[in-house]
């Protein structure tokens, strides 16, 4: 099941960040700080998936965007692995010629129901 | 395409945002959005009512301002206007504002839950999905409150359109997640399973995701579920790679849903219904045999989708564990990814082996890769990988292959991260004394380990060394030589020189013949330590002196000179000057005889189990320990480790064989009595009393000693011996054992140990042993799901006993502790005394909340009579003497039935043996008889028992007469046996 899903720029910053369980304000800051940290300092031979206290991390690297979901022990890694770049697929797809500003906004309002992941290409983007 | 790509739709806001880009400093930025918010404030107040398209474009750029960190105290009522308009692009932003701004404010909220009420009874199906998007998005109690009831109906309303479907799906699944107690059950559950026929897939998708929550709590109301699954699994997978639109990703068809469904039917057993299961299996093997295909891409999408739906195929093997030969599909599938250059396969198969290792069925063909996974752990450049190697070597392990690996992992640890260190310690710990042939060889593993990795040797680890070196006088000697050359180096760990100096105090005499290491030598190497020691080895030092002055009286004066050295006597540490000032005393004063009482050998420690094994089930949590419980795993081990050997020995005293982990301990004996000379402290450091001094500090022996004595049962509850029950265990609490209650136990007549129930939650594992009229058995309670459960109490009742007040059966129980984190594992250990003879077995009754909802059940204990059955072997002609002396009717029980298994002799034989009796070769004229003796074990008197078997191959029939001395038991016997064939 997925719990959180996070875009953070190399930098460090998080870029957009939707969780799917309660997690209070400042804690959210701190997991961030740390998962963020675990990531960048990981090379390209390592693999995609980190253990991180109870969740299992899986992230990808899009240039200076990483692509970081958590989610807990029962899920299918691979499939989360591939659902990110279905992901940045579509939204590359749907937002080609839109301002990052923009774009934003809608990250924000896409619904992105938890564990419902995009079922297959512009599949519940199309919802809209 | 919504309408905000049209950029020319809200030019204000385009210039807003690229105003606010182009701001050079954080203060101009600051500048700029209180002007903005001035012009907006202005605009909301102003006279003349704004259109909805300027609203819009306002609330736009507030929302936009709050993302940007600032807080927004207006406009809320603006936004909510645009709920009710009519332009799709104002309601979603209206929506949009909401979503991120909404707070419980009570008058705005009602207005809110009316907009939306609105919107889902609108029948445009656009306007329906906003306002479902947005109850997900909010998720709060309140909406769920005001829309739990309404969003069941819109799912399966006939005419609802397919996003709106799968909208309501996900949102109900939010709700549902966020608090399950709004969400009704009702006749809309039948109709959500079948939209898992729908035409739509997105539908599809959806509805599975919220199935599988909710059959999580309910699998009976969504049974019906597991076929559907398979039907829709098995068209997915036999499509064509096109047949999918929009739903073949890369040229695999659906693979997301696919992975769904795998994991739905993970929910559940395998399908009962034989042509199901037979379409399920047909699938797997489908999806292993693509993957042995050619890719039908290049492309790695291609491949990682396949792979995604390839590992949920082999998770599903691995949960029904009972197809050998999928189990063996999955392996060498996983095998050939071990070497794959893809380092994300290369961990996922060896994840996903650690699993398939436990089966009974794979743990062969795991092991044909030993190589392939030492080599990962030496190569592997990724810590993470290295780590999963480690555990799959861990979980691979057995008697043909421990030393190997136990050597590999020594070495590994040399060089191993930090972090995992620990781990592999106690890793390597446990497997050596688990799959200990000689013990020599474990001295030696357990050595080396403090060697290598001392730091990382935690208390445990060299307590159990110790332990297991006092209990066994034929490695006395060799683990005395170890220590003693290991000491010679010229640094050494202090862990070292704690076992040093403990095994050196017991048993230096065993290698003091050797002018090498004559008495002199073993104690100036000692004492050329003592400096650089802590406290509390040193501690250990100063008694390991005093015993030597006991073992070795020559160094009697050497001693005395040392403990009276200041340094000793006047130490500025007081538990160190106590020992220095009470041993030194004691040398001059007592006389040999009492000295050599005093400072006696230890005396062997009480068996039980492993405290190393406790404590990685500690550190890993569930998973990492109940690998190790798994007793099918290696059935091989049994002979020694874990079995139930036939030879009697005293169970009070260790018998030289006895199990290492202690499985086959017998029962804690009763708590020592308090020493009386409090505050002496001989008593502290020499009896083997647990009982820790109050006036001192903690001595290592002390720690030693009470982590060895076994604990007084928390619960020291004869229960049966009570008939008035305790507060929380009264037996009119128990309900009726749960149907198939009697089919479970009959399942463990002939067994002691394995899977005693298993449902959506919860899963009893049973570990058992007897021997004579003594038992113990281990309960292994696992919670299946992510969900703590609380007020977890197991109790143990029998109601035999209540019914004729006769005591049968005493049964010690532990408390356990009373939440059981989700996928969390808790052990409860009963000791179990048979008394005299019964018929009825215990009840276990388990009860515990759930998600807020009170789940009980009560089970049948796998304790039946022949549990305590002792084989005995004899000749014919004792045979046939004893069976003539039991000729009585009534002694005699005779059964005659139909087979309901195969009739295989040597399947047979294998539950004859489980069944408990010796079986007798060449006692029966006819060869295809089974004939078998035994006595059974009770406190107050023991049943000598005779049977006889005949299978008829013929008539499919049995004949089984049974003769004891006993009338009932005999019956009893009979009946239980019956059963098994």
């Amino acid at each position: 099941m997925i719990k959180f899903f996070l875009m953070v720029n190399k930098q460090g910053q998080t870029r957009l960040s939707k969780y799917y369980e309660h997690v209070e304000i400042n804690k959210r800051t701190l997991l961030e700080t740390e998962v963020i940290k675990s990531c960048l300092s990981r090379s390209n031979e390592q693999c995609s998936f980190i253990e991180y206290k109870d969740f299992k991390l899986i992230y990808r690297q899009y240039a200076a965007l990483f692509i970081v979901v958590g989610v807990n022990d029962t899920e299918n890694e691979m499939a989360i692995y591939e659902f990110i770049h279905n992901f940045v697929e579509v939204l590359d797809d749907y937002f080609s010629r839109v301002g990052l500003h923009v774009l934003q906004l809608l990250l924000i309002e896409q619904p992105l129901p938890a564990a419902s992941r995009l079922a297959a290409r512009a599949g519940t983007v199309s919802a809209k | 395409m919504p309408a905000v790509s049209k950029g020319d739709g809200m030019r204000g806001l385009a210039v807003f945002i690229s105003d606010i880009r182009n701001c050079k400093s954080k203060e101009a930025e600051i500048k700029r959005i209180n002007k903005e918010l001035a012009n907006i404030r202005s605009k909301f107040k102003g006279d003349k009512a704004l259109d909805g398209y300027s609203k819009k474009k306002y609330v736009c750029k507030l929302l936009f301002i709050f993302l940007l960190g600032h807080d927004i105290d207006f406009g809320h009522m603006e936004a909510v206007n645009l709920l009710s308009s009519n332009k799709y692009t104002e309601k979603q932003i209206g929506y949009l504002f909401i979503s991120v701004l909404v707070n419980s404010n009570s008058e705005l909220i009602r207005l809110i839950n009316n907009a939306i009420k609105n919107d889902l009874a609108s029948r445009n199906p656009t306007f329906m999905c906003l306002a479902l998007h947005c109850i997900a998005n909010v998720g709060s109690r309140e909406m769920g409150e005001a829309f739990a009831a309404d969003i069941p109906r819109i799912l399966v309303a006939g005419d609802s359109m397919d996003s709106v479907k799968q909208s309501a799906a996900l949102c109900l699944l939010r709700l549902y997640k966020a608090s399950p107690d709004l969400v009704p059950m009702g006749e809309w559950t039948a109709r959500v399973v079948h939209l898992l026929n729908d035409q739509h897939m997105g539908v599809v998708t959806a509805a599975v995701s919220l199935i599988t929550c909710l059959c999580k709590k309910n699998p009976d109301d969504f049974k019906t579920c597991v076929s559907l699954a398979v039907s829709r699994l098995s068209r997915i997978v036999s499509s064509a790679s096109t047949d999918l639109q929009d739903y073949t990703y890369y040229f695999v068809p659906a693979p997301w849903l696919s992975v769904k469904l795998l994991r739905l039917l993970q929910c559940y057993p395998p399908p009962e219904d034989a042509a199901v299961k037979g379409r399920l299996v047909e699938c797997l093997e489908t999806v292993l045999n693509k993957a042995q295909e050619p890719p039908k891409s290049k492309k790695v999408q291609h491949s990682n989708a396949k792979n995604a739906i390839l590992f949920e195929t082999i998770s599903l093997i691995i949960h029904y564990d009972s197809e050998p030969n999928l189990l063996v599909r999955a392996c060498n599938q996983l095998g050939q990814f071990l070497q794959h250059r893809e380092t994300n396969l290369r961990y996922l198969a060896l994840e996903s082996m650690c699993t398939l290792a436990s089966s009974e069925f794979s743990h062969e063909a795991v092991k044909t890769h030993i190589d392939t996974v030492i080599n990962a752990l030496k190569t592997e450049r990724d810590v993470s990988v290295r780590q999963r190697a480690a555990d799959l070597l861990y979980a691979m392990c057995d008697r043909s292959n421990a030393k190997q690996i136990v050597s590999e992992m020594l070495r590994y640890l040399e060089t191993a991260d930090y972090a995992i260190r620990e781990e592999i310690v106690l890793k390597v710990a446990i497997l050596a004394e688990k799959y200990a042939v000689d013990y020599s060889w474990y001295v030696d593993t357990i050595l080396n380990l403090i060697r290598i990795a001392g730091d990382y040797v935690s208390e445990e680890v060299w307590y159990r060394v110790l332990q297991i070196v006092t209990n066994r006088d034929d490695v006395q000697g060799y683990a005395a030589k170890t220590v003693f050359e290991a000491l010679q180096a010229p640094a050494c760990h202090e862990n070292m020189v704690k076992v040093g100096g403990y095994i050196l105090g017991e048993f230096g005499n065993l290698i003091a013949g050797d002018p090498r290491s004559s008495p002199p030598v073993q104690f100036s190497l000692l004492h050329s330590k003592f400096h650089l020691c802590s406290v509390a080895t040193r501690a250990l030092l100063l008694s390991t002196y005093i015993k030597f002055i006991n073992l070795f009286p020559e160094t009697k004066a050497t001693i005395q000179g040392v403990l009276r050295a200041g340094s000793q006597l006047r130490n500025a540490d007081v538990e160190l000057q106590q020992r220095a000032v009470e041993y030194l005393t004691l040398s001059s004063v007592a006389s040999t005889d009492v000295l050599a009482t005093v400072l006696e050998e230890m005396p062997p420690f009480p068996e039980r189990e492993s405290s190393i094994l406790a404590k990685l089930k500690r550190k890993k949590g569930p998973g990492a320990g109940s690998a190790l419980d798994d007793s099918r795993r290696d059935p091989s081990s049994h002979d020694i480790n874990g079995g139930v050997e036939p030879t009697p020995s005293t169970v009070s005293t260790p018998s030289p064989s006895a199990d290492l982990l202690g499985l086959r301990a017998a029962p804690p004996p009763a708590a020592p009595p308090a020493p009386s000379g409090a505050g002496n402290l001989l008593v502290d450091v020499f009896s083997d009393s647990p009982a820790a001094q109050p006036g001192l500090g903690p001595s290592p022996e002390e720690a030693f000693l009470s982590e060895l004595e076994p604990p007084a049962p928390e619960s020291p509850m004869a229960l049966l011996a009570d008939p008035a029950p305790a507060a929380d265990a009264g037996p009119e609490d128990i309900g009726p054992p749960i149907p198939e209650a009697d089919e479970l136990l009959n399942k463990f007549v002939c067994r002691n140990n394995g899977v005693l129930f298993e449902n959506q939650l919860l899963q009893i594992g049973v570990k058992s042993e007897f021997r004579q009229n003594l038992g113990r058995m281990y309960l292994f309670y696992g919670n299946k799901t992510s969900v703590q459960f609380q007020n977890f109490s197991p109790t143990v009742v029998h109601p035999g006993d209540l019914q004729t007040h006769i005591l049968s059966l005493a049964v010690q129980t532990k408390r356990v502790a009373s939440q059981v984190d989700g996928g969390a594992q808790v052990q409860q250990v009963l000791n179990i005394e048979c008394l005299r003879d019964f018929l009825t077995p215990p009840l276990l009754s388990v009860r515990f909340r759930y998600g807020g909802a009170p789940q009980s059940l009560t089970l049948k204990l796998p304790v039946t009579i022949n549990k305590f059955f002792q084989p005995t072997e004899m000749a014919a002609q004792d045979f046939f003497q004893r069976w003539k002396q039991l000729s009585l009717p009534q002694q005699e029980a005779q059964k005659i039935f139909k087979a309901n298994h195969p009739m295989d002799a040597e399947v047979t034989k294998a539950k004859l043996l489980g069944f408990g009796s010796a079986l007798l070769d060449n006692v029966d004229p006819n060869p295809e008889n089974f004939v078998g003796a035994g006595i059974i074990q009770t406190k107050a008197l023991q049943v000598g028992c005779l049977l006889r078997l005949e299978p008829n191959a013929q008539a499919q029939m049995y004949r089984l007469t049974l003769r004891t001395s006993k009338e009932p038991v005999s019956r009893h016997l009979c009946e239980l046996l019956a059963q098994q064939f």
